[in-house]
C-alpha cells in the first residue's frame, strides 16, 4: 500500500490509556488513521470505543499516552483544540440544543454575522444549513427546533455539523444507528466524497454488513484494549465477530413457528393531519408484528398516539377487544400497553440514577410496602435483568450516565420487561447494541411472544426485521405502504415498498 | 474494605462533612463573638429561634429536589397565623382552630401545585404570585395590627422543654419531622419519584408515572409544613401579624442549598438541609448576640453560601487531578490487579 509506517501524515496514537477511576476502559492503544481511509472500529458494548474516540476529540483527557498529528505530538486539551487540529467528532448521544433551531445548532458558536455589528444573519444561515441539510440528503426544515427532531433526525442535523467543520479527520460514533438503508446509503456516498477529499473516516458501528461495505481497514477493539487492526478484506464477518468477543458466536435464533392467539392490538383508521393517515393494523398475541419504513414515516409517531403521549383526530384502538383512548402513558401502562421510546437520552431513561433505580421506575407500586420501598426486592429484580442482558456494569448500583450505549440500551429494555405488559411497543430496541447482545435481547423477545405477549417492533434494522416478525408492516410519508407476510419479507420487498417505487397497494396519495 | 472504602464514603459524604466543618466553625465564631454563647442552655434555647425556617426547609428540599422552588412559603406562614388569631380571638375554640389553620395551609400550597400543573406554569412564577396574594389576604383580613389573648397553654412553646432537660419543645418537634421527612425522602417510594422527577420529568412520563400530581403532593406538603411553622411562631410571639416572618422564603431556600440540594433539581437530602440549618441558625444567632447589623449577617451568609457551593467543585476537580496522576505513577498496574481479582 502507498501508506505505510514511513509516512508522518495523518493522526496516530501511542498508548492511549484512560480510566474512570476503576481498571481503565482504553489500556494502551495504537491505532493509526491514514489520509483517505475509511477507518472502523468496532467491538462489544463497553468496549471503550466512545471513550477512544472522546479522547482524540478533546472530551477526555487520557491518563498516559499521546496523540500525534502530522508527526507532531499534540495535547488535545478541549473540543476547541481538537477542531483547530482538524478533529471533529459525531457523537452517539446527540448533543445538540434542543430550544435553538437546526441552523442555530449547526453554526452553534460560529453564527455568520454582519460586517459591523455582531449581528447574526439569519437568512444566510439558513440558507447554507439548508444547502448542507441538502447535500447529506436529509429533508428537514433548518428552521425547525432540534427538540422536534427523531433521533434519527438529530443525528443527521450532527453529520451536517461535521461536515461544516471541513474535518480532515471525522469520527462517526455510531452514525447509523437509527438510520434506514436509504439514509445510510446518502451517508456512504457522503462518507466516500470525504475519503475523496483526503480525509480520515472513523466509522464505529454494530451492524457489522455496513462495515465492510464502506471500510477500508478495520480495528477490533475487547475490553479497552486493541485486539489488532486488519485490512477489510483480509477478514470475514465471523472472524471480526470472534476477534469482538473472543469465542465463535451463534447466530440469531431461528424464530419457531407460533400458532397466534386472539387479537390483542387492533387498530382502525387512526388518523392525525400532518403526521400520519388511515393507518389500520392488528397484532396477535402470541405475534410480533414489525413496522418499517424510513426515518419520518410516522411509525414512532403513531407509537405515540397509541401509548396516550400525543393525540389523534380520529380512529379506533382496541386492547384485547375493547376500545381505548389513552390520555397518558400511565393509562396505557395500567392497561397493559407499553412502549419503549427510541430516545433513550431524554425519555427512557433518568441518566444520574442507577440502573436499579431505573429498572424498577415503571413497577415502583409493586416494591411499595405500604409506602416503603423494597430495596432488597428492588436489587433482586435489578440484579436478575442485569444477568438475563448481560449489562456490563459494575453494580446495579451505578449510575446510568456511566454505562456505554449500548449497555444504557439493555437497562432500558430490562426496565420495560419488568413491567410485563401484554402489548409490547418497542422502538428500535437494539439501537447501538452489540451482536451478542443483539441475539440475547432477540431471543427475549421472542421467549415473551411465546408466552403469548403481543409485539410490535418499529426497527430501521432490516436484518432485524427479518429476523423477528411474523409479519411487516410498512410505512411510508405517514400512511401504510403495505404489509408482507414472513415468507413475502425480505430487504428488497420491505425497501421497495418504503421508498415507493414499483406498484404497490395503495397509499401512493400525498399526505 | 479499609482504606478504599473509608475514601469512597469520605467523596460521598463530602458536602455533608463540610458542613459538620462550618458548623463547628460557626459555634466557635459564635463563641467569639460573645462570651454567652457557649453555654449548655444557651445553645439549646437558641434553637428555637430558627426551628419555624427549618420546618420549611424540610419541606422546601423535596420541593427544590423535585426541580420546582416555593417562594410563597413565608406568606401562607404568615396568613395561616392570622386566620388562626382571628379564630382564637372571636372565641373558636383552639381543638377546632389549629386543625382549621393546618387544614387551610394546605389547601394554600395544594393551590400552588394545582396552578402549575393546571396551566403549566413553572412554580417559580405561580409561587411568586400567590407570595403576594397570600401576604396580602392576611392584611386585609387583620389590618395593621396583631391578633392576640391566646390562651396560656398554647403560647410561648419555646419556654417549654422536656422535663428535666435544657431541651425546648420546639426542638423536638422539629427533629421529630426531620426524622419523618428523612423517612420519607430516602425510603419510600414517593421519595424515589420525587428524585426521579426532578431528574427527567419526561422520562417519568413514560415510565407510566402521575407526574402532577406527585407535583400537587409536594407543593401541599410545603404548605401544610409552612402552617405548622406558622402555628409555632404565633406561640412563640404570642400574636401573630401580617408581616410576619417576611423575607424568610430566602432563608429557607438558601438554607437546602447551602445543604448541597441542586437547584437544578434531582440531587439533595434531608441531612444535609438539617446541617445547614444548623449552620445558619448558629450564625445568625451569635451575630444577634454580637450586635451585629442585619445587613453585615447577610454579608456573611451569603458568602457562606458562595463558598458551600464552590467548595463540592473545587473538590472535585482537585480528585480528578490527583486520580490521573495517581494512574502515571503506575497506579494503572495496581488498577489492572485489582480488576483481575475482582474476576
Ligand atoms: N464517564 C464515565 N464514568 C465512568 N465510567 C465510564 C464513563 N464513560 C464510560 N465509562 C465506562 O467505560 C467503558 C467503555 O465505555 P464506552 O462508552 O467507551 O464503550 P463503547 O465501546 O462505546 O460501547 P457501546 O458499543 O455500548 O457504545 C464502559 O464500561 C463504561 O461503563
Ligand atoms: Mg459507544
Amino acid at each position: 500500500m502507498a501508506h505505510d509506517g514511513r509516512t508522518t501524515e495523518g493522526l496516530r496514537t501511542r498508548g492511549l490509556t484512560k480510566s474512570f477511576g476503576g481498571p481503565p476502559v482504553v489500556r494502551d492503544v495504537d491505532i493509526d488513521l491514514r489520509p483517505a481511509e475509511v477507518h472502523a472500529i468496532v467491538g462489544e458494548n463497553g468496549a471503550g470505543k466512545s471513550t477512544l474516540l472522546k479522547l482524540l476529540a478533546g472530551v477526555h483527557q487520557p491518563d498516559a499516552g499521546e496523540v500525534i498529528v502530522d508527526g507532531n505530538a499534540v495535547a488535545v486539551t478541549s473540543p476547541t483544540v481538537a477542531r483547530s487540529l482538524g478533529i471533529s467528532l459525531i457523537f452517539q448521544e446527540p448533543t445538540l440544543f434542543p430550544d435553538l433551531t437546526v441552523a442555530e445548532n449547526i453554526f452553534m458558536g460560529r453564527h455568520p454575522v454582519t460586517a459591523r455589528l455582531p449581528m447574526v444573519r439569519w437568512r444566510t444561515m439558513l440558507s447554507r444549513a439548508a444547502a448542507l441539510m441538502e447535500s447529506i440528503g436529509a429533508r428537514i426544515d433548518p428552521a425547525r427546533p432540534v427538540g422536534e427532531l427523531s433521533v434519527a433526525e438529530q443525528q443527521l442535523v450532527e453529520i451536517a455539523t461535521a461536515l461544516s467543520h471541513r474535518a480532515r479527520f471525522v469520527l462517526m460514533d455510531e452514525p447509523t444507528a437509527s438510520l434506514t438503508p436509504r439514509e445510510v446509503d446518502r451517508l456512504f456516498a457522503i462518507i466516500r466524497d470525504l475519503k475523496a477529499r483526503g480525509a480520515s473516516v472513523v466509522f464505529v458501528n454494530h451492524r457489522l454488513e455496513e462495515v465492510f461495505a464502506i471500510a477500508d481497514r478495520i480495528t477490533v477493539m475487547r475490553d479497552g484494549a486493541k485486539v489488532g487492526t486488519w485490512a477489510a478484506g483480509e477478514l470475514s464477518r465471523d472472524e471480526v465477530v470472534k476477534r469482538m468477543v473472543g469465542r465463535e458466536l451463534g447466530r440469531s435464533p431461528e424464530r419457531p413457528h407460533v400458532q397466534p392467539g386472539e387479537v390483542a392490538l387492533e387498530v382502525e383508521d387512526l388518523t392525525a393531519p400532518g403526521r400520519f393517515r388511515g393507518v389500520s393494523l392488528s397484532v396477535r398475541r402470541g405475534e410480533i408484528v414489525a413496522m418499517a419504513g424510513l426515518v419520518g414515516a410516522g411509525r414512532t409517531e403513531v407509537a405515540r398516539a397509541l401509548f396516550g403521549i400525543d393525540s389523534f383526530e380520529r380512529g379506533t384502538v382496541k386492547l384485547n377487544g375493547q376500545a381505548v383512548r389513552f390520555r397518558s402513558p400511565r393509562e396505557a401502562l395500567r392497561a397493559g400497553l407499553a412502549y419503549l421510546p427510541e430516545d433513550r437520552q431524554h425519555q427512557g431513561l433518568i441518566q444520574a440514577l442507577t440502573v436499579a433505580q431505573n429498572m424498577t421506575l415503571t413497577i415502583l407500586g409493586e416494591l411499595s410496602r405500604g409506602g416503603w420501598l423494597d430495596r432488597r426486592r428492588e436489587q433482586e429484580l435489578a440484579r436478575r435483568q442485569v444477568e438475563r442482558l448481560q449489562v456490563k456494569t459494575p453494580s446495579v448500583n451505578s449510575a446510568v450516565q456511566n454505562l456505554s450505549g449500548g449497555n444504557q440500551q439493555k437497562v432500558l429494555v430490562g426496565k420495560f420487561l419488568i413491567a410485563r405488559p401484554k402489548v409490547l411497543i418497542l422502538d428500535e430496541p437494539t439501537r447501538g447494541v452489540d451482536v451478542g447482545a443483539k441475539a440475547e435481547i432477540h431471543r427475549l423477545i421472542v421467549d415473551l411472544a411465546a408466552q403469548g405477549m403481543a409485539v410490535l417492533v418499529i426497527s430501521s434494522d432490516l436484518p432485524e426485521v427479518l429476523a423477528l416478525a411474523d409479519r411487516v408492516i410498512v410505512m411510508r410519508a405517514g400512511q401504510v405502504a403495505g404489509e408482507l407476510s414472513r415468507d413475502e419479507a425480505t430487504e428488497e420487498s420491505i425497501m421497495r415498498l418504503a421508498v415507493g417505487t414499483g406498484p404497490t397497494a395503495g397509499g401512493r396519495k400525498a399526505l | 474494605m479499609s482504606r478504599e472504602r473509608l475514601r469512597e464514603l469520605a467523596v460521598q459524604s463530602g458536602p455533608e462533612l463540610l458542613l459538620v466543618a462550618l458548623f463547628a466553625a460557626s459555634l466557635a465564631f459564635s463563641a467569639w463573638l460573645s462570651p454567652y454563647f457557649l453555654r449548655v442552655t444557651t445553645l439549646f434555647d437558641m434553637t428555637s429561634q430558627f426551628m419555624e425556617l427549618g420546618l420549611m426547609a424540610l419541606a422546601m428540599t423535596l420541593v427544590i429536589i423535585m426541580g420546582q422552588i416555593d417562594l410563597s412559603v413565608a406568606s401562607i406562614l404568615a396568613l395561616v397565623g392570622v386566620v388562626f388569631g382571628l379564630l382564637s380571638e372571636n372565641g373558636v375554640s383552639l381543638a377546632l382552630a389549629i386543625p382549621a389553620a393546618l387544614a387551610l395551609a394546605a389547601v394554600l400550597g395544594m393551590i400552588n401545585g394545582w396552578l402549575a400543573v393546571a396551566f403549566r406554569l413553572p412554580a417559580l412564577v405561580v409561587t411568586l404570585g400567590t407570595m403576594a396574594l397570600y401576604r396580602g389576604i392576611g392584611q386585609i383580613l387583620l389590618g395593621d395590627r396583631s391578633a392576640y389573648g391566646f390562651p396560656a397553654w398554647f403560647v410561648s412553646i419555646d419556654f417549654r422543654y422536656i422535663p428535666g432537660t435544657p431541651v425546648p419543645l420546639p426542638l423536638v418537634i422539629f427533629a421529630a419531622f426531620a426524622v419523618g421527612f428523612f423517612l420519607l425522602l430516602h425510603r419510600t417510594t414517593f421519595g424515589r419519584l420525587v428524585y426521579a422527577v426532578g431528574n427527567n420529568a419526561e422520562a417519568c412520563r413514560f415510565s407510566g408515572i402521575a407526574v402532577d400530581r406527585l407535583q400537587v403532593a409536594v407543593f401541599t406538603l410545603s404548605g401544610l409544613m409552612s402552617g405548622m411553622a406558622g402555628l409555632m411562631m404565633t406561640s412563640r410571639f404570642a400574636s401573630a401579624r401580617w408581616d410576619m416572618a417576611s423575607g424568610l422564603e430566602l432563608d429557607v431556600i438558601t438554607t437546602v442549598v447551602l445543604g448541597g440540594t441542586s437547584i437544578f433539581g434531582g440531587r439533595g437530602t434531608i441531612t444535609g438541609t438539617v446541617l445547614a440549618l444548623f449552620v445558619i441558625g448558629t450564625l445568625r444567632y451569635g451575630m444577634g448576640l454580637a450586635n451585629v447589623l442585619p445587613q453585615n449577617q447577610s454579608v456573611v451568609i451569603g458568602l457562606l453560601l458562595i463558598l458551600a457551593i464552590l467548595g463540592p467543585e473545587t473538590g472535585r476537580a482537585w480528585q480528578a487531578r490527583r486520580r490521573r496522576a495517581a494512574v502515571r505513577k503506575g497506579g494503572e498496574l495496581q488498577a489492572s490487579k485489582a480488576e483481575v481479582s475482582a474476576r
